[in-house]
């Protein structure tokens, strides 16, 4: 138990490549033990890192469950795992949606399915590493393994046009990456060395050292690591690759792109492209303009586009690109709101779009096709279906007291206190968000049934309900009571608004009213 | 038994010939193997292959032995001089052996399948092992050429082994013509460095040019009109009055001259673009373990020769003119960069396509010469340790494709190979990886300390540039990747893996996933090599 408490996130990392390991012993032909020995260690890897939440502090702000062990000395790289608050949430969420990706595979794949449960738990350990590394070195090397599987679950379960898709998403994320791959180098270079010291690829400390950076060598730093990241997200106009790899890809495949991948971007934004900001005020405010822009290019281009779709699943990838420029919007606002409401609309969306594609999942399973004409009038046969399909479009939509309306509102009101044609802009992406939605909903669940086949679509399953339900409840629970989300990364939150934008409080302070200035001065005192 | 010969020799071989153990002990376990060859059946030949193994396995107990010697008392010349037994040496011998083992152990089925078991094979490997280590060895430009000669010599043969194959001889003559000329260039260029000297020992040839350098510059001061002008002419015309008729130019341009000529004679034998033509219809023709053998040895070892030079007689720190040099230098490592890159994209015969991407890496290490610090020169050394073994894995993965009727070079061959061999599949998608550089591969830490180096010393375009290559080289190794994993298979049957084979494959897949997954002790070989 002593030593589960010591290196709890160790074997969070790697509870699920134990599994792919352990899977490789099965026989080739044994597809029911595949399958179960996917979801035992879906689920355990869910479980293990259920106490994470339980002995999580929030009040304490920075880095938590920290483990060191060199790894290699001479160039100073360390096996250095720790998480703060966001990457809680995101590791929560990793866990959380691997667990139901693999459940939902259940009666979907039969094609090599050793392989498939494999890569999808190597899968679920790249990504976990991803958010709990806190060394560069580290970072990068599960950043780049995560695409391998990734690929392959493209390339072997995907649809028609998985190979050019497959290929397509590794060589955009990996064009990103490389040169990610440098300004981590030049970083690690550049960040000053104590003498008689060595160089370090631990995160705090560059980062820290960053701040003392001379402003031409952070914004070339900045650029660096923001190609990488923005393709990941995907931001306007890198998303090319993601209406592909989305729609050609398996439904879990889906699910964990849409689900996790994506905020492994939002995550990198956050984490490292923030203290990279220059401090010259000026400088700072044409770079972030320019991140906002696009920002709010990518909410309503990737909102118009999902109205001209004729493929539900193309229309949710698009409606990614718009769902993550609210999470862009967010974190560039760079205050407590944007940048709060930006983590909470990330987990947001990967329930919601998770969802969607999950019910997308479920309607292929039947019928084999995505196409929108050739569904319409399900919610005779699919009663159940119709309602869970429903709340799920209502949370994706920012229906008040589900998930989405609370991520979005904060952000909007983010953006609201720093310029009010940002807010304006983004909550013409939120109307548009519940046009293509309902629009979608109205085409394929309402009215006649059009098609004999879909006249007698069973209902869900047994299955189909367990993974649908968690997040139908979880929306419900974030729309409702957000509060212990919020707590979990207020403290994060303000130390990186303090770090990039501080400024804030004081402005903050400020406006309150003079009474209240007193008692927070004889607070203080 | 008291035969004074052999006791000369033997007392020879223990003081100043020491230094040449390792490579005579090949000599002879490679002349043993045309000897037994005769004696030996039909179904025996593989006798030959476990003969020339034992050979390298006392070459690197040798040079384990030598090992301690320096590690205890520095680093040893020997052999009148012209032979430098030190940690350089070392790293690239074993080196040179690993590989050596590694084809051996590919060749012998290979060999069955072609029906060419001759012993003159294994002889060969060895003698072209010898040549390589003289190369990394030698501190004498004779000795040196003598070397790349040996090597070269054996690698014509070798490529023609197949003799009723027309692929095989065309690629012999294709390589005996233009590395005979990449020669003839080299050696004119050795010959402008002892005009220049007087001397063919590299420490000398370094002192000398040192010297031509102050004397250059005094040259050049004395044409200039003013008081220190004077004062040099002045100098001259008491020191070394026929200076005064020199050109300070033409004085110059001559070792420039032969930089340049022996520049392009190694860019020849490494494979550097745009001197890379003959790689890939050798790499095609050749039976495949030598196409390994000359893409992994005869790289590196020209690699060694190269820099045993550009350490000593063309230092950036002995010479002004260094950063032209290095101009020259970084400007083939672009083209190469781009060539091998770019003419890879649509190669459909993976030994071409191994070829053209063999082309981009010597481009990537160019690079490592063009920054020139401690980083490069340990990243040089990885590189060159993680190409040797996962540039044999892959094909090795080849050669284990080639069965009774199926030559498996085509993109097509591989189809399927995930359903016919699963084991040889991933094999394959480790060294695709690694070859391309992600995480966590040697191929990647290779990469990373190169990467590193150019940053370290402000090349941050270099970088970019070689780091932004890594996305089309993935998209040709992942052609081959999509062919095996993602193909429907044809009716091709199992390849069938030997003991030998697999006992290679395991090898190299053990270094490639080692040098990547815990690096620590390969970058301290790869450190040690630059004696760091």
């Amino acid at each position: 138990m002593h030593f589960f408490a010591n290196h709890i996130l160790s074997v969070v990392l790697f509870t699920p490549l134990v599994g792919a390991l352990l899977l490789l012993l099965i026989p080739r032909a044994n597809e029911q033990a595949h399958k179960i020995a996917g979801n035992v260690f879906g689920v355990l890897g869910f479980l293990v890192s259920l106490p994470l939440l339980r002995w999580f502090k929030p009040e304490w702000g920075g880095f938590t469950f920290e483990e060191t062990a060199d790894w290699i000395p001479s160039i100073g790289a360390k096996y250095h795992l720790g998480i703060d608050g966001i990457s809680l949430l995101l590791v929560m969420l990793t866990t959380f949606l691997g667990m139901i990706a693999i459940l939902s595979s259940w009666s979907a794949i039969h094609l090599r399915t050793k392989e498939y449960y494999i890569l999808l738990l190597l899968l679920q350990t790249g990504m976990i590493g991803v958010f709990v590394s806190l060394d560069f070195f580290l970072f990068y090397v599960f950043w780049e393994v995560m695409l391998v599987p990734m690929y392959f679950l493209i390339g072997v379960w995907g649809s028609d046009r998985r190979l050019y898709a497959a290929i397509k998403f590794f060589l955009y994320t990996l064009a990103g990456s490389v040169v990610m791959l440098l300004a981590i180098l030049a970083l690690y270079f550049y960040a000053p060395v104590a003498p008689g010291g060595t160089r370090t690829f631990d995160v705090p400390t560059l980062l820290a050292a960053a701040q003392t950076f001379a402003d031409p060598l952070k914004v070339w730093l900045f650029w660096g690591f923001f190609f990488a990241f923005a393709i990941k997200v995907p931001m306007f106009p890198f998303h090319t690759w993601l209406p592909d790899a989305h729609t050609e890809a398996p439904t879990a495949g889906s699910v964990i792109l849409a689900g996790v991948l994506l905020k492994m971007g939002t995550y990198g934004f956050i984490r490292f492209s923030l203290p990279l900001l220059p401090t010259d005020a000026l400088l700072r405010h044409k770079i972030v303009q320019i991140i906002i822009v696009l920002s709010i290019i990518g909410i309503i281009y990737g909102a118009l586009v999902c109205l001209m779709q004729k493929d539900m699943k193309r229309l949710i990838a698009y409606s990614s690109v718009s769902h993550l420029g609210f999470c862009t919007l967010g974190i560039f606002a760079l205050n407590p709101n944007g940048l709060s409401g930006s983590v909470l609309q990330q987990i947001n969306h990967g329930i919601s779009t998770g969802a969607l594609f999950l019910i997308v999942g479920v309607l292929y399973e039947r019928r084999h096709t995505r196409m929108i004409s050739e569904f319409g009038g399900l919610a005779t046969p699919m009663p159940n279906f119709a309602a869970i399909y429903l709340i799920v479009s209502l949370s994706s939509l920012g229906m008040p007291l589900l998930n989405g309306f609370i991520g979005e509102f904060t952000i909007l009101q983010g953006a609201f206190q720093v310029s009010k044609a940002w807010a304006a802009w983004g909550s013409l992406g939120v109307v548009l968000g519940a046009a293509y939605l309902l629009w979608l909903y109205q085409r394929v669940m309402f009215g006649p049934v059009t098609q004999f086949a879909n006249e007698e679509l069973p209902d869900l399953n047994l299955r189909e309900y367990a993974t649908l339900v968690p997040l139908v409840i979880l929306a419900f629970w974030i729309g409702i009571y957000p509060k212990p989300f919020f707590d979990l990364i207020e403290k994060p939150v303000e130390n990186i608004v303090k770090q990039v934008n501080p400024h804030f409080y004081d402005a903050e302070r400020a406006k309150l009213p003079p009474v209240e200035l007193h008692a927070a001065a004889a607070e203080t005192k | 038994m008291n035969i004074p010969i052999i006791n000369s020799l033997l007392s020879y071989l223990q003081g100043d010939g020491a230094v040449i153990l390792p490579e005579i002990e090949l000599l002879l376990f490679g002349l043993g193997i045309l000897l037994i060859d005769f004696w030996i059946e039909e179904k025996e030949k593989y006798l030959n292959a476990g003969l020339a193994l034992a050979g390298t396995l006392f070459s690197a107990f040798t040079l384990w032995r030598l090992r301690g010697a320096i590690a205890a008392r520095g680093d040893i010349a020997g052999f009148h001089e012209s032979v430098l037994v030190d940690h350089f040496f070392l790293f690239f011998a074993v080196l040179f052996l690993a590989a050596t083992a590694l084809v051996i152990l590919l060749s012998v089925k290979y060999l069955q399948m072609e029906r060419e078991q001759e012993g003159e094979y294994y002889s060969l490997l060895l003698f072209a092992c010898v040549g390589m280590m003289f190369m990394a060895s030698g501190i004498d430009l004779i000795v040196m050429f003598l070397g790349l000669e040996t090597m070269a010599l054996s690698f014509y043969v070798l490529t023609g082994f197949l003799r009723r194959e027309k692929r095989s001889n065309e690629a012999a003559l294709k390589y005996v013509l233009l590395g005979a000329f990449s020669s003839g260039i080299l050696a004119y260029g050795f010959s402008i460095l002892y005009g220049l000297s007087g001397a063919t020992n590299i420490g000398t040839i370094t002192a000398a040019l040192a010297n031509r350098d102050r004397l250059i510059h005094i040259v050049a001061l004395s044409r200039l009109s003013g008081a220190s002008g004077e004062q040099a002419h002045e100098l001259l015309a008491r020191q070394l009055p026929m200076a005064l008729n020199f050109d300070p130019f033409v004085l110059q341009m001559l070792p420039i001259l032969a930089f340049v000529l022996v520049a392009v004679g190694l860019f020849f034998k490494v494979a550097a673009a745009p001197f890379h033509q003959w790689a890939p219809d050798v790499y095609e023709g050749a039976p495949t373990p030598i196409a390994a053998y000359v893409s992994v040895a005869s790289k590196t070892a020209s690699f060694a020769l190269l820099l045993r030079l550009f350490i000593s007689v063309f230092s950036p720190s002995q010479n002004a003119s260094h950063q032209q040099w290095m101009y020259l230098i970084a400007g083939v490592a672009v083209v190469s960069l781009t060539w091998g890159n770019l003419a890879a994209l649509t190669q459909t015969n993976v030994k071409r396509l191994l070829a053209y991407s063999s082309i981009s890496h010597v481009g990537y290490i160019l690079l490592g010469l063009v920054a020139w610090n401690k980083t490069a020169f340990t990243g040089i050394a990885f590189y060159l340790f993680s190409y040797v073994f996962m540039t044999a894995g892959a094909f090795a993965v080849i050669i284990v494709l080639r069965q009774k009727g199926i030559i498996g070079e085509e993109l097509d061959d591989l189809n399927g190979l995930y359903y016919r061999s699963p084991a040889a599949a991933v094999l394959l998608l480790v060294f695709m990886l690694s070859l391309a550089g992600i995480p966590p591969t040697a191929g990647f830490m290779g990469k990373y300390f190169i990467f590193l180096s150019l940053i370290e010393t402000h090349h941050p375009l270099l970088a970019v540039f070689a780091v932004l290559y890594i996305v089309p080289a993935l998209y040709y190794y992942f052609r081959i990747v999509v062919h095996a994993w993602l193909k429907p298979p044809g009716e091709a049957p199992a390849p069938i893996m030997t003991s030998a084979q697999a006992v290679a494959l395991g090898i190299a897949v053990f270094v490639t996933l080692a040098a990547g997954l815990y690096p620590e002790p390969f970058t301290r070989l790869a450190q040690y090599a630059f004696g760091q």
